[in-house]
């Protein structure tokens, strides 16, 4: 008898009449997805990958990392847009991919690519290539495994990267912002004050403050998830949980 | 085993929690020819769905040792403390701002009156509408659970109490704009905010009577003389048509986007239970007319 796996909704019922795990090599294909899920992610390697080439040859080329960001942004804001798809696809829970995925497309969508001024300062670089980095061995660690040949490099790697990587990537998106803050003052962008015909009002400098001190909360949570799922993994069963 | 055809007999399974390898299950009295499928439909009758007080024993899908388990909910809390709170707050929330009280708004301001027809009346059809909510809540509602979860009470505050005070401030404001259309808008706006909360009243009462006191029975609801129930033609949840109805006539009333966003939300929120009511009326009953949709007639 083979092992019989059938995820029925709530529960899952394993026979387990051989002790050792099943071991095919035959690409695994996810129970709910279909084939093309499983492509998406060995694409979503690809581009980091591209996206970290376009980095290091822009900064070899130009010595600086002025212009940087806006050499790179057509490239960041197509496949961060895309990682919409993530929530979905990716393994890991939706409200974590959620948050992550919303708090990137933010940046790149409502920080630097509509602030200018700040496209050239430090901080910019910094949470890009935290990103990059991050999200070059996410995607290698789900391509590897998929075809269950997963080097243990690779997945020390993705469980211990971004306890160095978390902290860099967060302390680039809030000094960004923190950067951001005179401009946005001064020109008052995104905003509308009353009265005005719809009886609303919004200022767009205090919910960059807001949205800076929503981290404080919010980071700790993603990092001691991150910090749990690998002392699991690393520590604990072989076996990786599905569903977080 | 009773049967004499060893290849029939009936077989014992158990089963574990594949994590804590704890024994979650005993069935003593399985047909060798069940599918693993029969068998979780015996396992999540014994264990998934939990019993009703009603419940009797040897009704029940068990062996002869019957093992029922415990599972501690947390704090709870009563349903009427809830609907309460979370009514009492908006209402007085909302006078605050319209008494322009210190500290909201600028000091000259400090409870001076607005000058515009409809912030008065838009005050009057708040404060209807959440003294109505809170007299039914007294006095009308039969509610099936006794309790919920506590944190329910904190989640449910904040939603009602944050919106009231969002949409408050604005309608209060001493730089409020009234309606593009003037007294037309409003007066269209008023009719249809009455309207629904007649109708609205109107299901709440239609769902009590089916209903006597003390009792749980379920029956599908039905129009009765009251042309207002007749909507049950149309939708299974009509008290959510005619809540949603209510709001977007507050929001007509008052041109307030923050208004129109707690509507979008609260119909959002709505639909989601007014489907899981549907569902659970398809599933009960045979005989559920056909051309009722949940929420929205023909639509939604």
């Amino acid at each position: 008898l083979d092992i019989n796996e059938r995820d029925g909704g709530k529960g899952k019922l394993e026979s387990r009449k051989f002790q050792k795990e099943n071991r095919t090599h035959l690409p695994r294909l996810s129970s709910r997805g279909s084939l093309s899920k499983e492509l998406y992610k060995i694409l979503f390697f690809f581009r980091w990958l591209v996206l970290a080439i376009a980095m290091v040859r822009f900064y070899m080329e130009k010595g600086t990392h002025r212009g940087l960001y806006k050499s790179v942004q057509k490239t960041l804001k197509f496949f961060q847009t895309f990682a919409l798809l993530e929530v979905r696809i990716v393994p890991t829970s939706v409200l974590v991919t959620g948050v992550q995925v919303s708090s990137r497309i933010f940046m790149v969508w409502l920080i630097t690519h509509s602030i200018k001024p700040i496209q050239n300062e430090e901080s910019v670089v910094l949470f890009l290539v935290a990103w990059t980095v991050t999200e070059i061995t996410r995607y290698s660690f789900y391509t590897f495994s998929l075809l269950d040949h997963l080097p243990y490099f690779i997945k020390w790697a993705r469980y211990n990267f971004f306890i160095i990587l978390y902290p860099v990537g967060v302390a680039g998106e809030l000094l960004t912002i923190y950067a951001a803050l005179p401009y946005v003052k001064k020109t008052g962008m995104f905003s509308i004050r009353l009265p005005n015909k719809y009886n609303v009002s919004f200022d767009y400098y205090y919910f960059l403050l807001i949205t800076m001190a929503s981290y404080i909360p919010l980071f700790p949570q993603l990092y001691f998830h991150m910090l749990r799922q690998r002392r699991k993994v690393l520590h604990g069963e072989v076996i990786v949980e599905k569903d977080d | 085993s009773k049967h004499p055809d060893p290849f029939h007999t009936l077989r014992e399974v158990e089963i574990l929690d594949a994590k804590i390898r704890e024994k979650l299950c005993f069935l003593d009295k399985v047909e060798p020819h069940a599918t693993i499928a029969e068998i979780k439909n015996l396992f999540t009758k014994t264990q998934g769905k939990s019993l009703k007080d009603e419940d009797v024993l040897q009704k029940l899908p068990v062996g002869t040792t019957a093992t029922l388990y415990f599972r501690d909910l947390g704090a709870q809390i009563s349903w009427v403390t809830v609907f309460l709170t979370e009514y009492a707050g908006p209402l007085f929330i909302y006078l605050l701002f319209y008494f322009r009280v210190p500290f909201i708004y600028g000091h000259k301001y400090d409870f001076t009156s607005s000058r515009h027809t409809v912030v008065h009346l838009a005050c009057i059809c708040h404060s209807f509408h959440y003294v109505k909510r809170l007299l039914e809540t007294l006095f009308v509602h039969r509610f099936s659970h006794g309790t919920m979860p506590l944190r329910n009470i904190f989640k449910n505050c904040t939603y009602y109490w944050g919106f009231a005070a969002w949409m408050a401030y604005y309608i209060n404001h001493p730089l409020y704009t009234p309606p593009t259309y003037g007294a037309q808008q409003v007066k269209l706006a008023l009719a249809i905010f009455v309207i629904c909360q007649l109708g609205n009243f109107s299901i709440h009462m239609a769902l009590r009577d089916l209903r006597p006191a003390g009792s749980k029975t379920r029956k599908i609801p039905y129009p009765t003389k009251n042309p207002f129930t007749w909507l049950f033609l149309l939708v299974s949840c009509p008290n959510y048509t005619y809540e949603v109805g209510s709001w977007i006539g507050f929001a007509i009333m008052t041109q307030c986007l923050p208004v129109a966003l707690f509507s979008l939300v609260g119909f959002t929120q709505m639909t989601i239970w007014a489907k899981g009511k549907h569902r659970s009326y398809l599933k009960e009953f045979r005989d559920y007319p056909p051309l009722r949709m949940p929420i929205i007639p023909f639509l939604l």
